[in-house]
């Protein structure tokens, strides 16, 4: 069963979607409050968030910072445009590898889907160039994980 | 092995992704492969060499251009990419699955 996808729309878009059995009003919380972002929003096995500042209130600030326990790391830092709860999250984020790359601007909607959550983010960067970037970066830690599995395999 | 091999280390710099990202969307010369890069052509000679000798792309001979395309393994690379960073974020929301489900039982006060 495919529960998520990830497409890309145009340029300019990335689009991924998800299905959860919990109500929308869960999916949102574990969505802004800190404690509960720290548990899940990790990329690879070993990577862990020690900074996870969530102001959820327009304008409010958002910064992530992500280690691997082996000396790497790196951060994003956002604002919050909009906040409709239990239902929508605007924002825009940026990544620091260490220099900050373009905006990226995310709308991810919560909506009711029978008890469940079908959640959508849709991700608008400012060219295909910089979307490209993007995709490549979060390759490249997907990568790091799947090297780890090469290295235990062989 | 070894060219399965050749092409994660072709696929290890972010450049030589972009490259590939390009060709995704149809044949390109040198020149247009340069050109969003802000590199040397020379560099970008080198870029391509080595996606080359790893298979990920063939090039053509039209006169004096040599444009080049992906190859089937540069295809099923691509492919390969998505598919791992669809399982970095699937791996994210397996685990929210498991954060909600501790939040469901927390409100029904059972002990965790």
């Amino acid at each position: 069963m495919s529960k998520m996808t990830l497409e890309t729309e145009g340029d300019t878009h990335v689009i991924v979607t998800r299905r959860f059995t919990a109500p929308p009003e869960a999916v949102y919380r574990a969505h802004t409050d800190p404690k509960l972002i720290q548990k899940w929003l990790l990329g690879p096995e070993g990577w862990t968030m020690p900074v996870c500042i969530n102001e959820a209130k327009s304008g409010g600030k958002i910064r992530y910072e992500w280690t691997n326990g082996k000396g790497g790391g790196f951060h994003i830092t956002g604002e919050y445009l909009e906040l409709e709860p239990y239902n929508r999250i605007v924002h825009v984020e940026r990544m620091h590898l260490p220099d900050p790359t373009p905006d990226n601007h995310i709308e991810t909607r919560f909506e009711a889907d029978g008890a469940g959550t079908l959640m959508t983010m849709r991700m608008t960067l400012p060219d295909g160039k910089t979307r490209a970037a993007m995709l490549a970066t979060g390759m490249e830690r997907g990568m790091e994980a799947s090297y780890v599995r090469l290295e235990g395999i062989l | 092995m070894y060219s399965l091999d050749a092409a994660f280390s072709a696929l290890a710099d972010p450049t030589r992704r972009s490259i590939l990202a390009r060709l995704a969307k149809g044949e390109a010369t040198v020149n247009e492969l340069a050109e969003p890069f802000e590199m040397t052509q020379p560099a970008i000679s080198q870029h391509l060499k080595v996606l080359e000798d790893a298979g990920l792309i063939v090039r053509r001979v039209e006169g004096t251009k040599r444009p080049r395309r992906l190859a089937k393994a540069g295809i099923e690379a691509m492919d390969q990419w998505l598919a791992m960073l669809r399982k970095a974020l699937e791996t994210n929301y397996d685990r929210l699955d498991e954060v909600l489900t501790g939040m469901e039982k927390h409100k029904k006060g059972e002990k965790r």
